[in-house]
């Protein structure tokens, strides 16, 4: 009977979807049912010996790697997440490369599509220069520290505690809130003295939004953590920057996401340094990595002008935590 | 605590047609970081891609031959290292002549080019007495520069 009640429901869900809502929830379940089958089909499953890589022709795996970055880049946009975040976990899990050479790349894939957002969000005063400097500061001499650490520890330490933190990340996505204009009525002394405000324009409105921030201390202190977290997992921190400048800093939700993106040009470069010192890049995975991600962020882009489902964020919720899952059955041997 | 320097904004402050505090209009810094950072980043991608199909296609020889790549990824970076006969740091510079090597130009590019974009606004902090951020803004370009240099380690862990 409960499914029966249900059924309109789901029903009228359906039939509201437009032709390319469906191309979005096809590229992206086509992204989870690659994660789920690929292992499987290739007969890769707790594999990391290059078995497979050794029976397949060179060029497979990098081509493979430019398909599915090219539908992370897609996913990535529709889904609201960055693409470093997606990265790491599912070419960790999925691929026959080392997790030393999977975060090295992630960073660097983090790293570009920063850079590549960088410049526009600057010009349009969105992403703000003086909230970034500070708090840029602190997580990337932190980042520096996670990535010594990453590398020091026990690769099945790191995919433990990968996978932990991104069944964690699954989580804030579900239940973390937004507010787009969060209430703050006072600054506080540190973003007083550190000049931490500004004005954009919100189009939507026609308004012209003044903003400042406050409890910069504990938001400061937060970005230790998330500097830590990129270095030692070679993710991008988009999915911590946004909450702790959104909701408890109290800059608008547009300031936050482009300072964030903007933000982790820096984090991630140092990061970055200390993974390509150490020799954990290898051009033919970092190369059609950068490559797919940017040109299916630039497709992505372009689909969500006339598509927007919901579906997708659930299928990236979703297929984050398999990857999360896959990564701790991995750090524990299974 | 409240700082008696600004006004604390209301909720109608804060959404209006007319700005009370600072200009809508990006500042200078701001601005010079961006025009940096977008020649950086298509400088790096541009020598990315290019370098990368010259050694995909086989056009430069690369240092690992492609179809033994496949032995090198999926071992942990010390028998990468061990195995393929590289060292870590900037040792790559010597190997530049390689296709797959030439890929680290517009790499180090891409993750060098905040330290120039943080370098390019120093002048306009300085011009303008902001010590504070001027500070914050040395301090990043010693951070990074450090991390760049290999002094913190390199050749595998």
């Amino acid at each position: 009977m409960t499914i029966l009640r249900l059924y309109p429901r789901f029903r009228s869900i359906v039939v509201r979807q437009s032709r390319w809502d469906w191309v979005a929830i096809g590229i992206a379940v086509a992204l989870l049912l690659g994660c789920v089958l690929a292992p499987v089909a290739l007969g890769a499953v707790g594999s990391q010996q290059g078995t497979t890589s050794v029976s397949l022709p060179w060029w497979f795996w990098p081509l493979a790697l430019f398909v599915v970055t090219f539908a992370m880049g897609v996913v990535a946009v529709l889904g609201g997440v960055g693409g470093g975040v997606l990265f790491v976990p599912i070419i960790g899990g999925f691929f026959p490369f080392h997790l030393d050479f999977v975060r090295g790349a992630g960073l660097l894939v983090a790293l570009s599509g920063a850079l590549a957002a960088g410049p526009g969000l600057l010009k349009a005063n969105l992403a703000n220069l003086r909230l970034a400097i500070p708090v840029a500061l602190i997580a990337s001499s932190f980042a520096i520290v996670g990535a010594m650490v990453g590398l020091a520890l026990p690769t099945n330490i790191v995919e433990i505690a990968l996978g932990t933190t991104i069944i964690g990340i699954c989580i804030l996505m579900f239940t973390a809130k937004k507010s787009v204009h969060p209430d703050v009525p006072h600054a506080d002394r540190l973003s007083s003295t550190l000049r931490i405000y500004g004005v954009y324009h919100e189009p939507s409105s026609g308004h012209t939004v003044n903003w400042q921030v406050h409890r910069t201390p504990a938001g400061m202190a937060l970005f230790v953590l998330i500097g830590l977290m990129a270095g030692l997992f070679g993710l991008g921190a988009g999915w911590a920057n946004v909450p702790v400048l959104n909701l408890l800093m109290g800059a608008p939700l547009k300031i936050s996401v482009a300072t964030s993106k903007f933000l982790l040009s820096i984090t991630d470069a140092s990061a970055a340094w200390i993974y390509m010192n150490q020799g954990c890049v290898i051009p033919m995975i970092v190369a059609p990595s950068i490559m797919g991600i940017m040109l299916g962020s630039l497709a992505g882009v372009r689909l969500l002008r006339v598509a927007k489902p919901q579906a997708v964020r659930w299928i990236v919720i979703v297929m984050l935590a398999f990857a999360g899952i896959r990564a701790v059955s991995k750090g524990l041997g299974y | 605590m409240k700082d008696a320097s600004r006004p604390s904004l209301s909720r109608e402050d804060r959404t209006q047609s007319k700005p009370v505090m600072p200009l809508l209009e990006t500042c200078t810094e701001q601005l010079r970081y961006a025009r940096v950072l977008e020649k950086g980043m298509l400088f790096g991608l541009a020598v990315l891609f290019l370098s990368f199909l010259l050694y995909v296609l086989g056009i430069l020889e690369p240092f690992i031959p492609l179809h033994k790549i496949a032995d090198y990824w999926s071992v942990d970076v010390n028998t990468y290292l061990d195995r393929a006969g590289v060292e870590g740091g900037w040792s790559w510079v010597g190997l530049l002549g390689y296709g797959d090597f030439l890929n680290f130009v517009g790499i180090a590019v891409l993750a060098g080019t905040t330290i120039l974009c943080y370098l390019a606004i120093v002048p306009i902090l300085w011009r303008s007495h902001d010590r504070i951020y001027l500070a914050l803004v040395i301090v990043e370009v010693i951070v990074l520069s450090v991390a760049a240099s290999g002094i913190l380690g390199t050749g595998g862990h």
